[in-house]
């Protein structure tokens, strides 16, 4: 029997109570699981491995000089989430992003939030990723982030929190897609009974979200022309481009496929200059257009800035949407979902202290060995320390940092991320993860029904990014409740 | 019934459909192109290495005269002997499947193949990607000796099974849109070059003496040829006789009921062409189609006895010029936009935003 020697140790379960009893949403995926001899899970582990090299669902690792293409490590073990459990969560997901949009359309507009001193100006306004050149754009239906991918963690209670809101091109969704079709062809079995909520929808929905953000002058029995926007084959994410271009049915471009005239958007076809609606982009705001941003970036279009205030062509996200994922902005959240719609988050931030307040400073250079300090702007595990962890050298270098920038960074106190059953290789051992599931914003807003589970393959490891050595999981939102 | 009229997304779908950005035309072609290419290299090293079998004892000497040829085919002679001094089995072999240095080589051509594939990801079908994801992943876990040791026809023979799986997954899984036409333009384009390459192969593989021209020696040698071209059983149905240098080549050049005659190339590249420029069947509008139009006009009107007459090299020369040139067409009128020039678009975009002002 896999599970018999499992230990939950002391940490929150996702599959186990504390006493060892299996969690009533998990029993039908721990009784299937148990019939399975190690040697058939060795042999199915493996199989998937080869299937995602031999479809090329990799992506790329820049530091790594060998063979730049790597799968990301899967494991086969379903990550399981109760029916109401969801619903809580989609509801505080839903709420996040409406105030976030709020927020966005406010602080390039009116800034009523700093106004009425929410939210200090100086943390607004040097935040590095918000465009003062965009203020007073109207962006179509007044939406900013169409996309969004919200990493959340539970805690020891099994509380979820949200880490971080990514609203600039939050990846993944395309391994949530291909895990789910891997997961089928390997244990078929695992689905007959659970009656486990589809996430095959995503491609249609973002297709429609990019339909529903034509822009506004855009006739109206008209069909838009829609494309997605990608640094090219070297970008670490270009399975991802490729595979959301695919399932949309939509052309994947780059800049040099696209040319700007009279302030309109053109992509260079067989047929001539063909004219671009809306783009679904996947390169940052700083590398979008050369005439406007960086100069030196060869990624981008020159004149795509212009197009799009002009309003004759729409993305997705919107310019300047970075400004709300800047990790000082997110210590804000919670008082912007008050400030905007009048309700309780229900989701709540992790506690975070911002280096930029002297009383919080004081706290974290005290306690640097006892916290983890992140820089407002990096993603991806990168720039951060993890107090307990971490050597006297890096706690000083770090100390160094803040005091010369602390804009740039906030301390968290470390939380015991929740654990999951993680096939070892022979054995099922305990493993932290997280959970990123991706929002629609469109004419509705739609939570996709599952996410990519991220999980720190390295024993006690805390960090998830698949840079650092994280594997992934198929994630499960369950149709129905289960009795107790 | 009337028709309804078409839906906002059913009009965008169409829209979307017919759309090919020239990028991804060139990227169809080139993978195509190199795939084939490959194959025809694992059946040129595959005969020849069978064809040493028949031969017995062999020299240094000779063993050399039978590799160049083929290093000649490709016009990677020179390339060669910057890297290797001897020209032998092994040496041959490897070059021309494993070195990244040469840009004719089995790994090479597969490895561009697959990156031109990767580039446009979202137009082919997962099963397309997969060969070729496959093949490459086959060729870079190979090394030589294994090959060597292994039996090299196995492995050469799985090279030619990937082409032909993606030929044949690729006919029943894209649809028949301008891509397609890219694709098949593409494979002909290079098959129609390699078939022209193969015949003259056997115009640089010296006899051992000039007697010998008709005799055991040539007759072997031409069979090799036709079985590099998977040729010889269609070649008996035809000829049931004995394998004659001149039937061989009328084989090769025109029979245009066997998919890898010249003729037959030719002709699909002549249709292909037509699709893709939307000239119709038999009508010949700018100067490039105009210029192949004449070319295939006066091959109908030439018989083997004339190319024997003029010489079998010049000929085949000739039909590389103008296949390259109806190549180049293709690629400079649908395929290639010069690249922009990122400082002017840069300064104007500047001014025109300045004038808004």
């Amino acid at each position: 029997m896999l599970f018999d020697n499992y230990q939950p140790e002391n940490f929150f379960d996702e599959m186990f109570t504390a006493n060892g009893v299996t969690r009533p949403h998990y029993r039908s995926v721990a009784a299937a699981l148990n019939d399975v001899e190690p040697n058939e899970f060795r042999n199915k582990q493996s199989a998937v491995e080869a299937s995602f090299m031999r479809g090329g669902v990799t992506f790329t690792v820049y530091s790594d000089s060998q063979g730049t293409e790597r799968i990301f490590p899967f494991d086969c073990v379903p990550r399981v989430i109760a029916a109401e459990e969801w619903e809580i969560v989609e509801k505080g997901l839903i709420q996040r992003i409406t105030a976030l949009n709020l927020f966005l359309h406010d602080i390039y507009h009116e800034q009523k939030i700093i106004k009425d001193r929410i939210i200090p100006p100086q943390y607004v306004l040097s935040a590095k990723h918000f465009r003062r050149e965009f203020m007073h754009i109207e962006v179509p239906k007044d939406i900013y982030v169409h996309i969004c991918g919200t990493d959340l963690i539970r805690d020891k209670d099994g509380r979820y929190l949200v880490l971080e809101d990514n609203l600039r091109c939050p990846s993944g969704a395309s391994y949530m897609l291909e895990n789910r079709a891997a997961l089928k062809r390997t244990f078929p079995e695992l689905f007959k009974a659970s009656g486990v909520h589809s996430v095959s929808n995503y491609p249609a929905e973002l297709l429609k979200v990019m339909q529903y953000c034509a822009p506004a002058n855009f006739k109206a029995n008209d069909a838009p022309n829609c494309v997605l926007l990608t640094p090219g084959v070297f970008n670490s994410a270009y399975f991802e481009h490729a595979f959301l271009a695919r399932q949309m049915g939509i052309p994947i471009v780059e800049g040099r496929d696209l040319v700007v005239r009279d302030f309109k958007v053109y992509m260079r076809t067989t047929a001539g200059l063909v004219k671009v609606d809306v783009i679904y982009r996947r390169i940052d705001d700083d590398f979008l257009d050369p005439s406007v941003f960086r100069a030196d970036s060869l990624l981008g279009v020159p004149g795509l800035v212009n197009a799009y205030r002009a309003g004759n062509v729409s993305l997705a996200n919107s310019i300047g949407t970075g400004v709300a994922d800047d990790k000082v902005v997110y210590y804000f959240v919670p008082h912007m979902i008050k400030y905007y719609l009048g309700e309780d988050p229900i989701l709540p931030n992790v506690d975070t202290y911002l280096a930029s307040e002297p009383k919080d400073c004081a706290h974290i250079l005290a306690n640097l060995d006892k916290l983890v300090v992140k820089s407002a702007n990096e993603a991806g595990g990168y720039g951060m320390l993890m107090g307990p962890w971490a050597s006297k050298a890096e706690i000083e270098e770090f100390r160094v940092m803040i005091e010369d920038n602390p804009r740039n960074f906030i301390a968290q106190d470390p939380i015991s991320l929740s654990r999951h059953p993680t096939w070892t290789g022979d054995q099922f051992e305990g493993r932290h993860i997280d959970l990123r599931p991706y929002i629609l914003y469109g004419e509705k807003i739609i939570v996709t029904p599952g996410g990519l589970t991220r999980v720190a393959l390295k024993k006690g490891s805390l960090v998830v990014n698949s840079s650092q050595g994280g594997g992934s999981k198929d994630t499960w939102v369950l149709r129905n409740s289960v009795p107790e | 019934m009337p028709k309804s009229p078409p839906t906002q997304e059913e009009v965008a779908r169409h829209k979307q459909a017919n759309v090919m950005l020239s990028r991804v035309a060139g990227s169809l072609y080139w993978m195509s192109r190199y795939l084939e290419r490959a194959e025809n290299l694992a059946r040129l090293v595959d005969v020849n290495l069978q064809i040493i079998l028949d031969f017995g004892q062999v020299s240094d000497e000779t063993m050399k005269e039978h590799w160049l040829p083929i290093l000649r085919s490709t016009g990677d002679e020179d390339l060669f002997f910057q890297l290797y001094e001897v020209a032998d089995s092994e040496s041959v072999m490897e070059f021309v499947t494993f070195r990244q240095e040469n840009p004719n080589s089995l790994l090479t051509c597969i490895g561009n193949a697959r990156e031109n594939a990767r580039q446009v990801r979202d137009q082919i079908s997962s099963e397309m990607w997969e060969v070729l994801n496959d093949a490459y992943h086959f060729i870079k876990n190979s090394d030589p000796e294994n090959i060597w040791d292994g039996g090299a026809s196995a492995f050469y023979d799985q090279i030619k099974y990937y082409s032909h799986l993606f030929q044949g997954i690729t006919v029943s899984t894209f649809s028949r849109n301008e891509g397609f036409e890219f694709i098949q333009f593409g494979k002909y384009l290079e098959r129609a070059d390699k078939t022209t390459r193969l015949m003259d192969m056997k115009y640089h593989i010296l006899l051992p003496k000039v007697t010998d021209v008709g005799g055991a020696v040539d007759a072997a040698q031409w069979q090799a040829v036709l079985r590099s071209a998977s040729a010889v059983e269609p070649y008996r149905r035809f000829y049931v006789a004995d394998i004659l240098f001149a039937k061989v080549i009328e084989f090769l050049i025109f029979e245009d009921t066997f998919p890898r005659s010249l003729m037959f190339c030719l002709q699909q590249m002549d249709d292909f062409a037509h699709l893709i420029a939307g000239t119709p069947a038999g009508e010949y509008r700018s100067e490039g189609e105009h210029r192949f139009g004449k070319f295939l006009n006066n091959l109908n009107f030439t018989t083997t006895k004339d190319i024997i007459g003029r010489g079998l090299h010049e000929f085949l020369a000739e039909v590389q010029r103008e296949i390259g040139a109806l190549g180049e067409h293709l690629y400079t009128t649908f395929m290639y936009h010069p690249p922009v020039d990122m400082q002017a678009e840069i300064r104007f975009h500047q001014q025109q935003e300045q004038q808004q002002q």
